[in-house]
């Protein structure tokens, strides 16, 4: 418990950082620190494929890419643009949206309620598990994820070929 | 109690004796690269520090920590020196999960499993730490200010990107034959012969091809490729920050040996295992079997060395070409191999040879399908320019 504590001031403290930090680069860096702190809870929760996942996708591969587009942009010009009072506008409007929901939706929490932890099955979050449900009870909507990841994937790639005759920038 | 507490300190010792043949084997690489290069170039190759040179890693290292550390003006401080520090720890934390060897009899009804943990996602695990290795190159390159780090850095990051895909997708044979995501059920699968090589010999060339581009060597090094970038990703490197960098790499070379030996030459299993085990008992045959499994990885790491100085480096464009176009529609058509083979065993009761036989005919059937294809689409470009 105390363990857990810990991980989630770090995590909330790795947040804000994503947020505070001036340079982009330490935000995504911050964002990635963020993604471990979250697998550390899965592996908390004895999630191990969650884990692995989270950290292969997110931390792996999304920010890898987040950190190459950055770092390809001219930092120095594109600075000012995030601080327009337009964006800080629509900032302080997604963020008031957002914390509505949140204190709505745990408005109706019961923390006093006291779960024997013993009924809980410590393989709910094994891959074994996660298999059989995605498989068995879920098969048609995982499958039709999986053809709108491939309508995203078609897509992509329409919109970054070159036509023929084009230039190339 | 006591059991757990003999358990614990066999693990620990385990672990730091892991630890110290990885660094052991990584240092000794230089050497072996150097002396392998000198052979194949027919020249003398270092031999001045003790016999045979075999003082030369240590004279290196000696070296490495006696030049001047330095930190470049406008360069991010923290970051540059973070850089070579998560390379490193990327590298070496791959080895936790890969089985050097099956359980160890400690006596007392203590089994020691000669494996750091056995998670039931290990090969998950390997992935994701592999496709975590890139943000060392990736903040090195950036915090040095420089451009030509700069543009070797982003060229490490989207090599890996590239080639993690076709890896992860080799991978996926290898999980539908064992059906398991645990690298000790996968060794299991493959004991008594068993090796997944005879299974999977297209999986396998994607899967060393991807290997290679994973740790940057040649032909894949074009994040540090001299002619183009100075020194890539760690030009403004020097003293320990550059050799950890060096290091690493020949720590990811032994490492992937290691999880190609798990995944494909049957881990620690060897021939005579079962004869061994009748004669010698069982702490003989196991540590044999680590011996093995050291000894499949180092044959990977000469593997390494053997293309270093055999094949020329890609080109950009044709390193991408080959991941993209190439690797990835091969490794879908090895699932799809992988399972047309498993269902022909299932259905005929055949036997194990069987599948072999399908798998090897799959490959051939399509080495011949490309070759006619492509010689079709030669003759068409020569009608056309003709």
């Amino acid at each position: 418990m105390n363990f857990w504590y810990f991980l989630t001031a770090l995590t909330l403290l790795s947040a804000l950082m994503v947020v505070l930090s001036k340079n982009p680069i330490h935000s995504v860096l911050y964002l990635v620190f963020t993604f471990f702190c979250i697998s550390g809870h899965y592996v908390l929760l004895n999630a191990q494929f969650l884990m692995v996942v989270n950290i292969v996708v997110y931390a792996g591969a999304i920010m890898v890419l987040f950190l190459f587009v950055i770092m390809m942009m001219d930092l120095r010009t594109n600075m000012p643009d995030s601080k327009t009072t337009m964006t800080k506008l629509a900032g302080a409007v997604l963020g008031g949206t957002l914390l509505v929901i949140v204190v709505a939706a745990s408005r109706k929490m019961n923390l006093t309620e006291v779960v024997d932890v013993k009924s809980f099955s410590s393989q709910t979050g094994m891959v074994e598990g996660l298999g059989r449900i995605l498989y068995r009870d879920y098969v048609l909507p995982f499958e039709l994820i999986s053809i709108l990841f491939f309508v995203a994937m078609v897509g992509a790639v329409m919109l970054g070929k070159r036509e023929a005759g084009e230039r190339n920038f | 109690m006591e059991i757990t507490s003999t358990l614990f300190t066999a693990k620990a010792i385990y672990v730091g004796l892991i630890f110290v043949i990885t660094l052991g084997v990584a240092a000794y690489s230089t050497y072996f690269e150097r002396v392998i290069a000198a052979f194949m170039q027919d020249r003398v190759g270092p031999d001045r520090a003790g016999p045979f040179g075999i003082l030369q890693p240590l004279a290196d290292a000696v070296k490495m920590f006696m030049k001047e550390d330095f930190i470049p003006a406008h360069s991010n401080k923290w970051l540059f020196i973070a850089g070579p520090c998560i390379s490193m720890f990327t590298a070496l934390m791959t080895s936790v999960v890969v089985p050097f060897g099956d359980k160890l009899d400690l006596g007392g009804g203590v089994m020691l499993d000669l494996q750091g943990i056995d998670v039931n996602i290990g090969i998950l695990w390997v992935f994701g730490i592999v496709s975590l290795g890139v943000y060392g190159v990736l903040i090195g390159g950036w915090a040095s200010n420089n451009k030509y780090s700069l543009l070797g850095a982003i060229r490490a990051a989207s090599q890996n990107i590239s080639y993690e895909l076709a890896m992860g997708l080799s991978i996926i044979a290898i999980l539908m034959l064992s059906g398991s995501l645990s690298t000790k059920s996968i060794v299991e699968t493959q004991q008594g012969g068993h090796w997944n090589i005879l299974y999977q010999p297209l999986g396998f060339v994607i899967f060393i091809v991807c290997a290679f581009a994973e740790c940057n060597r040649t032909p894949f090094d074009l994040p540090e490729c001299e002619t183009e970038l100075i020194g890539g990703y760690h030009t403004e490197y020097s003293s320990m920050k550059l050799g950890f960098y060096l290091f690493s790499e020949y720590i990811n070379m032994f490492i992937s040996g290691a999880v190609m030996a798990t995944l494909y030459f049957g881990g620690y299993d060897y021939p005579g295992y079962n004869f061994i085990f009748e004669k010698f008992g069982n702490n003989i045959a196991v540590l044999l079997g680590v011996g093995a499994l050291i000894g499949k990885a180092l044959f990977f790491v000469f593997v390494f060395m053997w293309v270093r100085w055999t094949l020329p480096r890609f080109r950009y464009d044709q390193l991408m070409g080959l991941g993209w176009t190439g690797l990835i529609p091969l490794s879908m058509f090895n699932v799809v191999l992988t399972g047309a083979t498993m269902l022909f065993t299932v259905n005929d009761g055949g036997s194990n040879w069987y599948t072999v036989a399908a798998s090897w005919a799959g490959v051939a059937i399509m080495i011949i399908v490309s070759a006619l294809y492509s010689q079709a689409q030669y003759k068409k470009k020569k009608l056309a320019t003709a």
